[in-house]
């Protein structure tokens, strides 16, 4: 079983309810589910359609038929009905769009006259569509009922008994006028955890003892902020909105400063604003994480998209030179335990580190049987309290043989801890003369990369061990990519992926490179136009690919799509 | 109680012999001492420029940022440790210009900051170009027609903020400068203490006798609660230019409006990672 719902209309139609309910139905239900949001930069209007794509086995990309399609306004008719499987059907309400279709794949199912007559009010023809597609799915509704009920509890007896009356008669209604359909749901295999990437990356900050989140509205990485606000009290966080993004980096750096665990998180463009403090927190050997959304660029580009865009502005940014850790999640699991690691060595190496994802994954639905979270490390690297008072002396910027000088909370001992933003003493004051300064680029940099390296995790292998093929990416594109290798792999073809999540410092050569080496087509794929991380690879190690594929449209790579290129 | 000495270092500032910055770096010290505060009980926050410099000419904890970004800075440093008291040491550059946004937010948020702004209408660090406060018509280098835009009056834009604490001090009127700073450190909240300072390298037009010919303490019998008294007052300016303290409120501060803390400084709280980890696998079940 393996079935594709998109739901589409205008924004403020309610079509993310309806996919939040179906994904969420389909994994209570023990199924998997993969979901992914096309949205504009608009609260209401224009056209924007949520997928979920619903197995019986793992799944980890969207495809790009569909075999329902859920039409809440003309347009998904005419963008979406194109899109249909040959054993597709859509379902419109030929009343509310006031068109008829013509198509006998297009069944119209009046989603505001059932609302209206069973549920009492047209506001449930939503409840009405998600009914609908459960019924051409032929799955039990059950699973459904219990959220409705869960969800509208509170509002009274009355309003769950309508909005089941709604579903049931949806149900129904699909069920007995969608006598060709040929959907055949596996039996389902235990309820599954539903979880998008960004709400991972807030968990994984929490898990590693996150104690400050200072940050500016931006699309697509609000979602960290709004689950860290939602989390705040119960975990124990200061969540502080910043007047722009230069505030909310140098409040992270004074929160982190003053002893706790910071974090800050923007996109694109207010990452361009928080560069100087980037440079500060090196400079300053401040522990700071930053989560680094991506989406298209230049300036503005479309703002609720998504695109890889960054990277090398990521690597490179910031004047001067410091050392960072660069992490790339791929699925919400890795930016889980990748948050986790970035925490780590940033309080471990007194650096900034980076969590670099995108829309695509931030947005996306995973399930799991058991989401891992084994292997999450909690150190506390800080000097303080007690520890801090019984030191004989205390210089913050000490020369030490690792280059790194233990960090003290400020105020916890009569010794003093002070941090300078010009090239500083050990004691940290303005210095001026050539000695000292090559003694801190040496403790600063040079030692803490020497053991920052070794750190550093191979990328991920997949498919065959002796491939002719491997495709190489880079965070959000695992999935697809290992969808793409099982394909080449079922059709006869040796292929392989390596999924890099550790871009920097460059994972040291070894077995992956051999891989490379000997396979006769090596594809780096990337949601940019230019190659980013190839071009890195082949700053680090001298390797180029023989094949890229790009995509920089705003839109996710699909399976079809890097097949297609293959060829 | 520690003494003013207990704050000396060796360093010698790299200020211009006569500047105002020494006079207001000895009232600090004073300040300090005075109330109890040793070094390591107190966190000095500034940005850059000449007033900038200042934390690093006497003992205590410090951090020296960015031009602009003390107020961040300090901000997210109380945030997490609202038993350590941080006063900002900036000046009308990195305080009004630069960092001009900053300083509408903090007092927006009313973070218990002590602001202390080195005025010398002019940059120093930079050698001499027109700051936020100059006045207009001022010929430097760069404003060869003379100062354009209209002088910024910090004071009045203060009040207009509902600051919770905004006073202005000279740097020739020692005594009366120790008591602003310490009825700053002393109030519950944003306090902005603007320092008039003689730039005598840069600012041949604001010199030290035309502040010294201008400047007046305000009257005993003011009222500082008045707000509407307050704007008129901050307005002041030409050949009287009132010192003391201008306005003030009992707004609540930010750290006393966030549940997190209350009772509690974050910096203290426990973190107990392995009952963390249990309640977001809770949140991670199916």
């Amino acid at each position: 079983m393996d079935y594709t719902v998109k739901i589409g209309g205008e924004a403020g139609q309610g079509l993310v309810t309806v996919g939040e309910l179906l994904s969420k139905v389909f994994a209570n239900a023990g199924y998997h589910v993969f979901t992914h949001q096309d949205y504009e930069s608009r609260v209401r209007g224009g056209h924007n359609f949520y997928l979920v794509r619903v197995a019986d086995e793992p799944i980890s990309s969207a495809l790009d038929e569909a075999d329902i399609v859920v039409a809440l306004d003309k347009a998904s008719i005419e963008l979406h009905g194109p899109e249909l499987t040959e054993d597709g059907y859509l379902i419109y309400d030929s009343e509310t769009l006031k068109q008829e279709s013509k198509n006998a794949r297009h069944i119209d199912i009046p989603f505001k006259k059932i609302a209206t007559e069973d549920g009492g009010s047209p506001v449930m023809a939503n409840t009405v569509a998600t009914g609908a597609v459960l019924g051409m799915l032929g799955m039990d509704i059950t699973h459904l009922l219990d959220l409705i009920k869960a969800r509208f509890a509170k509002k009274g007896e009355e309003v769950v008994h309508s909005n089941v009356m709604a579903a049931r008669t949806g149900y129904e209604f699909a069920k007995s006028n969608c006598p060709e359909c040929r959907f055949m749901p596996a039996s389902p295999k235990g309820p599954k955890t539903l979880v998008n990437g960004i709400e991972c990356v807030a968990l994984g900050a929490i898990a590693s003892g996150v104690k400050s989140y200072t940050a500016y509205p931006m699309t697509p990485s609000t979602g960290v902020l709004n689950n860290l606000a939602a989390r705040a009290e119960k975990y124990g966080i200061v969540v502080e909105q910043a007047e722009d993004e230069i505030a909310a980096i140098n409040m992270a750096i004074g929160a982190s400063f003053a002893g706790v665990r910071a974090m800050t998180g923007t996109s694109g463009g207010g990452f361009a604003l928080m560069v100087e403090g980037l440079s500060l927190a090196g400079m300053t050997e401040t522990p700071i994480v930053i989560a680094e959304v991506q989406r298209p660029g230049p300036a503005t580009g479309l703002p609720t998209r998504t695109e890889q865009g960054d990277l090398l502005f990521v690597l490179h940014t910031g004047h001067g030179e410091f050392p960072r850790v660069v992490f790339a999640p791929g699925t919400p699991e890795e930016a889980f335990h990748l948050t986790n690691r970035a925490f780590d060595l940033a309080e471990k190496y007194q650096i900034p580190a980076f969590v670099v994802f995108d829309q695509y994954l931030a947005d996306s639905k995973w399930t799991y049987d058991t989401f891992n979270t084994d292997g999450i490390v909690y150190t506390d690297y800080r000097l303080r309290g007690e520890a801090f008072a019984a030191q004989k002396d205390y210089k913050r910027y000490a020369y030490t043989d690792s280059g790194i000088t233990p960090l003290a909370v400020p105020g916890d001992a009569p010794h003093l801890v002070t941090a300078d933003s010009d090239e500083h003493s050990e004691v940290g004051h303005i210095i001026e003369d050539a000695e000292t300064r090559l003694k801190m680029m040496d403790k600063r940099y040079f030692r803490k990369m020497e053991s920052l390296k070794k750190e550093i995790r191979p990328p991920l292998k997949y498919g065959s061990d002796k491939p002719d093929i491997v495709l190489v990416g880079w965070g959000s594109t695992y999935g697809v990519n290992k969808e793409a290798v099982d394909s080449l792999n079922k059709d006869g073809e040796r292929a392989a992926l390596l999924h890099f999540t550790e871009l920097y410092p460059f994972p040291e050569s070894g077995d992956y490179m051999t891989l490379l080496e000997d396979a006769k087509l090596t594809v780096c794929i990337e949601s940019n136009a230019t190659g980013q991380f190839a071009r890195h690879m082949a700053a680090e190690t001298g390797y180029e690919f023989t094949k890229l594929i790009t995509r920089f449209d705003g839109r996710p790579f699909s399976v079809k799509y890097i097949l297609e290129r293959l060829k | 109680m520690p003494g003013a000495e207990d704050y000396n270092i060796d360093d010698r500032p790299a200020w211009c012999p006569g500047c105002g910055n020494f006079a207001i770096l000895k009232c600090v010290k004073d300040v300090l001492a005075d109330l109890g505060m040793a070094p390591h009980e107190v966190l000095l926050v500034s940005g850059i420029g000449q007033a900038a410099k200042l934390p690093q000419y006497l003992r205590c904890n410090f951090f020296n940022g960015l031009h602009g970004r003390a107020l961040p800075v300090a901000t997210g440093a109380r945030l997490v440790n609202h038993g350590l008291p941080v006063i900002v040491t900036t000046g009308d550059g990195d305080c009004y210009g630069e960092g001009g946004n900053h300083f509408l937010h903090a007092m927006r948020r009313n973070i218990n900051l002590k602001v202390f702004v080195h005025d010398n209408q002019i940059y120093g660090l930079t050698k001499g170009q027109a700051s936020p406060t100059s006045m207009e018509g001022m010929k430097t280098k760069v404003q060869t027609f003379g100062v354009l835009s209209e002088q910024l009056s910090p004071l009045t834009l203060a009040v207009a903020m509902d600051a919770s604490f905004v006073a202005r001090g000279f740097a020739g009127d020692h005594d009366f400068l120790k008591e602003l700073m310490k009825e700053a450190i002393n109030h519950n909240g944003f306090a902005l203490l603007d320092i008039l300072q003689p730039c005598v390298t840069f600012n041949k037009l604001n010199t030290f006798k035309w502040y010294r010919d201008r400047v007046y303490r305000i009257e005993p019998e003011y009222d500082p609660t008045d707000r509407v008294a307050a704007f008129k007052r901050s307005l002041e300016w030409g050949d009287k230019i009132p010192t003391g303290v201008i306005f003030k409120n009992n707004r609540s501060t930010l750290e006393e409006r966030i549940p997190i803390i209350k009772d509690m400084p974050l910096v203290k709280q426990p973190f107990d990672p392995e009952k963390t980890l249990e309640e977001i696998k809770k949140e991670l079940s199916p």
